[in-house]
């Protein structure tokens, strides 16, 4: 899986989660960029990201996604797996 | 088949449109909201649901649509599970205000008279709480006297929450059973070793099961969910740790409609009546055109088993009080030849309270069955395996439960179980009795058809009635009743078992609990009257008068008023005051006093109509009902 399939698909998710079909996301993206990516709604996109994606983070993992690109090269390093 | 994306209700490939839709327009549309609710989806997409729904009906809500104040007192992260609760009381048309406690505080909540919680006096309370608040610090050495204690301090902590929540705001109860979140010790003798966690936790919810039965609380069987659905599904410890959620996110909208069906059926709003199809929903192949000798059903086949296993799950629906009705395209002859000729046939045609087999379309024939069984279509579940047929009624009648039945029959039953559609909250003989009821009912109506002089059919009935004031072995029945009918009820005022309880005892108070048994049958109790001294002097004041729709016609009403005033006379009452409360449901009471001869009084600023009869002037009247004591 590409980088760009990995970015598409959280893209999708983070849209669905925030109700804003606008949304476009860099690697450097956080989650204080966008309105409504509060702590409850970082629990909603980190579990809809895992239920896309087919993987599942670990509890330490999780801890360390900060910004988009954390994402990115977690799926990635999963997916390889 | 995912219950946590709710496999019964139809995929919609427009959500997305269909949402963004409803956003653009600024015209209050809640049936489209109501639509949309009605669609299968995942916990994402409940959400978007919600923050919509909520952004349109922030200020009121919709008009006209019944609304529940709900409080979630929880020990752990509850609020993620709001939005689901919500979408799915909008997916049953009830418009729900929810408040949940800050994080683990609900017992100072309750504890507080100027709580937030207190402001909001809530209509119904859930408590939901985590396995190990429930469990507290338990030694898996501790011996068997140990953890019984603790079991029963556990199970009785609920309890004094009940009592006081409904000292408190006289609310319903919900009560959350414990999740089974915790690993095994022992193996799969668990239960042996009396200080396991699960078996404490087992243990637990027998208990409270136990203590709600006989307070009157109703239970959400998590428990008994995650036994389904597999523990893994619904409790993930990475989230736990990270922000004490119990409840995955992802099953939130099975969860919200678990919430959602308890609140409904105490409100009398669950589904009451399962309509089938024939050809490939009760058996496989076409009897029209393959013959009778050829359906698929029965030893010999795995479909044919399906289908047996089917019509057994429905068979037993019925025996607990749901009522069986066929609609089906088919001419009616050959449609009935399988009830009487077929072996494996589980379902008879006594089965049914309505049989309807023609060629009209089904919206029509499904009108055609809610008159004739009386109830309302938004009692009515449509199972039918062509999505034809099923999309035509989901159009027409949008008030009917249609399921989206498996390809697979042997999912049928399943579908039909997840959906929750006939959730019941309260045993009464009634509920037992009450299929046979409506098949006689059906009979009497035939009977009605072929004679044309009504008093002579009524007379033919050979009626009694049996009446008294409210006592306890009534209790549970009227409660029902006072809760769940819509139709025939000229105030709609809904009583707690609490309250009903606190009526029987006032000596002021004059009630009845009416049964009616004819050649037929027993129709069980049918009637409930409460009545009180009004502010006037020698004013009695009809607070309660409900009647269940399925002796409409046959003089009850009158029989019923002959006691009432009677009673009132012996009391030194010189005037009855009825009162009419109108609602979306109860038109057909609204000229109820009229007709019993009532005079117009006036009308309050609640627009409740006013009705006056004099006590000395009345002549009892005239009905074919023996009447008698309980």
């Amino acid at each position: 899986m590409t980088d760009i399939e990995i970015m598409e698909g959280i893209t999708e998710v983070v849209r669905e989660a925030l109700d804003d079909d606008t949304i476009i996301l860099t690697s450097k993206s956080v989650a204080g960029d966008f309105t409504g990516w509060d702590s409850f709604k970082h629990i909603t996109i980190v579990v809809a990201t895992e239920m896309h994606f087919g993987v599942k983070f670990r509890t330490a993992e999780i801890e360390s996604l900060k910004e988009i690109g954390d994402f990115v090269a977690l799926i990635r390093k999963k997916k390889a797996a | 088949m995912l219950a946590s994306h709710l496999w019964w209700l139809p995929e919609n490939a427009d959500w997305r449109e269909d949402l963004r839709a409803i956003g653009a327009d600024a015209a209050v549309q809640w049936p489209a909201l109501v639509k949309l609710a009605n669609c299968r989806m995942d916990f994402v997409r409940t959400e978007r649901l919600d923050k919509l729904a909520q952004s349109k009906f922030e200020a009121a809500p919709p008009p006209g649509m019944p609304v529940v104040r709900l409080a979630i007192l929880g020990s752990a992260m509850v609020s993620h599970l709001i939005p689901a609760i919500r979408v799915a009381l909008l997916r049953r048309r009830i418009w729900a205000q929810i408040y949940t406690n800050p994080f683990g505080q609900y017992l100072q909540d309750l504890a507080d008279p100027n709580s937030a919680l207190h402001a909001f006096k809530p209509d119904a309370v859930l408590f939901a709480f985590d396995a190990r608040h429930m469990l507290g610090k338990i030694d898996p050495s501790q011996g068997a006297a140990a953890s019984a204690r603790m079991i029963e301090e556990a199970a009785l902590r609920c309890k004094d929450l009940w009592d006081i929540a409904r000292s408190a705001f006289s609310c319903r109860v919900i009560q959350q059973t414990v999740l089974p979140v915790l690993p095994n010790l022992f193996g799969n003798n668990e239960h042996r070793l009396p200080g396991s966690p699960q078996g404490m936790i087992a243990r637990i919810n027998d208990r409270i099961r136990q203590l709600a039965d006989e307070g009157g609380v109703d239970i959400l069987a998590l428990d008994a969910r995650a036994a389904q659905d597999g523990i893994a599904q619904w409790y993930d410890p990475v989230l736990w740790h990270r922000a004490k959620i119990e409840i995955a996110p992802p099953m939130s909208p099975l969860y919200g409609d678990l919430v959602a069906r308890l609140i409904a059926a105490q409100r009398g709003r669950s589904y009451k009546c399962l309509v089938l199809d024939l050809d490939n929903t009760l058996w496989g192949g076409v009897v029209g055109d393959d013959g009778v000798e050829n359906l698929v059903l029965g030893q010999g086949s795995a479909a044919g088993e399906a289908f047996v296993a089917f019509q057994e799950y429905t068979h037993q629906l019925s025996r607990r009080g749901i009522i069986l009705a066929v609609c089906s395209k088919n001419e009616e002859a050959i449609a009935l030849v399988p009830f009487a000729s077929h072996p494996d046939m589980v379902l008879k045609r006594s089965s049914f309270a309505a049989f309807v087999a023609n060629w009209s379309d089904k919206a029509t024939n499904l009108r055609a069955i809610a008159e004739q069984i009386n109830i309302g279509l938004d009692a009515l579940v449509f199972a039918d395996d062509n999505p034809f047929e099923r999309n035509l009624v989901r159009r027409e009648l949008p008030m009917v439960a249609v399921p989206e039945l498996p390809e697979d029959a042997a999912f049928y039953a399943q579908c039909l179980a997840d959906a929750g559609y006939f959730e019941g909250v309260r045993i009464t003989g009634e509920d037992l009795a009450r299929s046979g009821q409506y098949q006689a009912n059906t009979q009497r109506d035939v009977a009605r058809q072929s004679m044309s002089d009504m008093p002579t059919y009524l007379k033919s009935l050979e009626m009694q009635m049996q009446a008294g004031p409210f006592d306890a072995v009534g209790q549970a029945r009227i409660t029902q009743l006072i809760n769940k009918t819509n139709q025939f009820n000229l105030t709609t005022r809904r009583y707690t078992e609490q309250e009903v309880e606190a009526i029987t005892a006032d000596p002021d108070a004059i009630t009845f609990q009416v049964r009616l048994a004819d050649k037929y049958g027993d129709n069980g109790m049918i009637a409930v009257v409460i009545a009180k001294a009004s502010q006037n002097p020698n004013e009695l004041m009809i607070d309660t008068w409900l009647m269940s729709c399925r002796v409409l016609g046959r003089q009850v009403e009158q029989a019923t008023l002959n006691l009432l005033v009677n009673e009132a006379r012996k009391r030194g009452y010189r005037t009855v005051i009825g009162q009419f409360r109108p609602t979306e449901k109860n038109l057909l009471v609204r000229d109820h006093y009229a007709t019993l001869g009532f005079s117009a009084d006036r009308q309050n600023d609640d627009g409740t109509n006013l009705w006056r009869l004099l006590v000395e002037d009345y002549v009892p009247l005239e009905t074919h009902i023996k009447v008698g004591g309980i």
